[in-house]
């Protein structure tokens, strides 16, 4: 099986402030994949560096091809869905506005697609007249997941899906995560605090301090690591 | 709970201003038909203020940015509209092939002078839009500058009588193409995809690149279709408010047109119509009432309404009021 996405040497800086430093890694195709770190780490730099909302240098492998500089709305249209810290969603706009985004690049009805995203995101089929900003955070969340996932992205980009929701709804936006990409291959780099619940829903994870990547591994190594014990899960 | 009540109160008060204005005018236009000519007079006027209104409001909604060429544009463009007429084009002939030159123009700035420093701050590219007005002021007196031009009238001479109002066909007209107008945007921002694309790139331009829209395209797709709005103010403007066509027309219906924009709301576009017909009406009005006062004092009554407003309620009749989180 060959890597979906390949990060080689990868940098990115704010002005004059360096982000990251050489970053590598790898995403298997069909698989989800968790970096880990604490605030400050580098992990959403990474996930904007691939989508290209911030400038970088390196080398970005995507499906065979390079990923040139063609900005977030190119990437989008190679197949990267990127559901950025704070959701994306536009909270002045419909649900169904917001879904119908999510399909802006394809031509044609997008009835099939709302119907089958509905499917994963049951909440959101009897909301879809009501205005984005309405919708609890839990919701909001679901449809940023669905507004992504209707891009027919061959690789998700998820940043910090955890932030800001009760444990319930956690486990719920994480049960749905694993559920897309079991049923439907979808592959999945993700961003999270939680190291707990990411390396359950993960094979492989990445440890980022101070834009080094410090660890990887596979989520069953990473929870045996005593320093991550220690700095990540708590026990 | 607090803050909404008194958003509803505001709702109601301004609901209520507006209701009593058209009471007050249909009690004037049964009572009185010279009343009720300078009614219709000042419809059709504002009716040009409402659509180069709105052409501000289109930009500003995207941007932020006042476009302070924007009345200069519709001043170039109305010259074109004059120079293919005199080329052999019948009128409306003339007229669409004005609004795609336009449309093509307005995008063509954006990509050319706008896009270069919208990202450094508003200022710079306010700067630039005021640069754009000299430039093209300069152009236009350079290339049709001389003796006074006029275009055709579009709707012919006639009028209709009534009972006892005269009417004429032109100010039917006009308000028919600047609500056609307004209908063909509104109908573009709220049915298509492209409408709601370019919505989501004034809203949240990130968000909407990461879902593939080309935010610079949107941008200069809404300058296009502001100097289009534009282009339509200016052709109606000329034989309506009887100015001839000069470099310098433009330049009062432009002062109007932020006076509309200011009573309407920036952020709302029926709020830009709606202003522009309140303040066509009232100029109609004062000029016909007091001739020999108001026609002198037309321009710093408009200054005075804008500062009023920017003093009493900065957003306007129809405008959000702007709630951020400290």
């Amino acid at each position: 099986m060959s890597a979906l996405l390949e990060l080689e040497d990868v940098e990115a800086r704010y002005g004059p402030i360096h982000v990251l430093h050489k970053i590598s890694l790898a995403v298997e195709e069909g698989a989800i994949v968790a970096v880990l770190g604490p605030n400050g780490a580098g992990k959403t730099t990474t996930l904007r560096a691939i989508s290209g909302t911030v400038r970088r240098s390196g080398r970005i492998v995507f499906a065979g091809k390079a990923l040139g500089r063609t900005g977030p709305a190119g990437t989008a249209r190679r197949g990267i869905a990127h559901v950025p810290e704070g959701r994306g969603t536009f909270a002045e706009l419909t649900v169904w506005e917001n879904l119908r985004l999510g399909a802006y690049t394809r031509r044609g009805s997008i009835q099939a697609d709302v119907n089958r995203v509905m499917t994963y995101f049951p909440a959101l089929a009897e909301r879809r007249r009501q205005q984005a900003g309405t919708l609890s955070g839990g919701e909001q969340q679901m449809l940023a997941l669905a507004r992504a996932f209707i891009q027919r992205p061959k690789l998700m980009l998820l940043d910090e899906p955890s932030l800001g929701l009760a444990p319930l709804l956690v486990a719920e936006i994480f049960r749905i995560v694993r559920e897309l990409n079991e049923k439907e291959g979808l592959t999945v780099l993700l961003v999270e605090q939680n190291a707990h619940i990411a390396l359950q829903a993960a094979q492989t994870g990445y440890v980022l301090e101070t834009g080094k990547i410090v660890l990887s591994g596979t989520s069953d190594e990473l929870r045996a690591n005593d320093a991550i014990r220690a700095s990540y899960l708590g026990y | 709970m607090e803050r909404l009540k008194t958003v509803g109160v505001e709702r109601f008060v301004i609901l209520a201003i507006l209701l009593a204005g058209a009471i007050f005018l249909l009690v004037g236009c049964l009572t009185s038909t010279q009343f009720a000519t300078f009614t219709v007079q000042g419809v059709a006027t504002g009716m040009a203020y409402g659509a180069l209104a709105l052409a501000l409001v289109l930009i500003y909604q995207a941007t932020h940015v006042i476009n302070f060429a924007q009345g200069e544009l519709a001043m170039f463009t109305t010259f074109v509209a004059w120079q293919l007429i005199q080329w052999g084009l019948p009128y409306w002939g003339a007229f669409f092939v004005t609004l795609a030159i336009a449309f093509l123009l307005g995008m063509g700035l954006q990509v050319a002078v706008i896009r270069p420093v919208q990202h450094r701050s508003v200022i710079a590219t306010v700067i630039v839009t005021v640069g754009l007005f000299i430039l093209i002021d300069g152009v236009v007196d350079w290339v049709w500058g001389g003796e006074f031009k006029s275009l055709p009238q579009p709707f012919g001479n006639g009028s209709w009588n009534v009972g006892g109002v005269e009417i004429q066909h032109l100010y039917v007209g006009m308000t028919g193409v600047v609500l056609a107008s307004l209908a063909f945007v509104w109908a573009l921002f709220r049915f298509t995809k492209l409408g709601l694309a370019m919505r989501a790139a004034a809203l949240r331009p990130a968000a909407a690149s990461l879902a593939g829209v080309r935010v610079d395209a949107m941008l200069a797709i809404g300058w296009g279709l502001a100097a289009l709005l534009g282009a339509v103010a200016g052709l109606m403007a000329e034989p309506t408010t009887g100015i001839f066509l000069l470099p310098t027309f433009m330049q009062q219906v432009l002062v109007y047109a932020f006076a509309a924009a200011a009573l309407g709301g920036l952020e709302s576009p029926i709020g830009a119509i709606v202003g522009g017909v309140a303040i066509g009406v009232l100029q109609a009005l004062m000029i016909g009432y007091t001739p020999q006062i108001s026609s002198q004092l037309q321009l710093p009554f408009a200054f005075a309404l804008i500062l009023a407003i920017l003093v009493v309620k900065p957003n306007g009749l129809f405008g959000r009021r702007q709630v951020a989180r400290v």
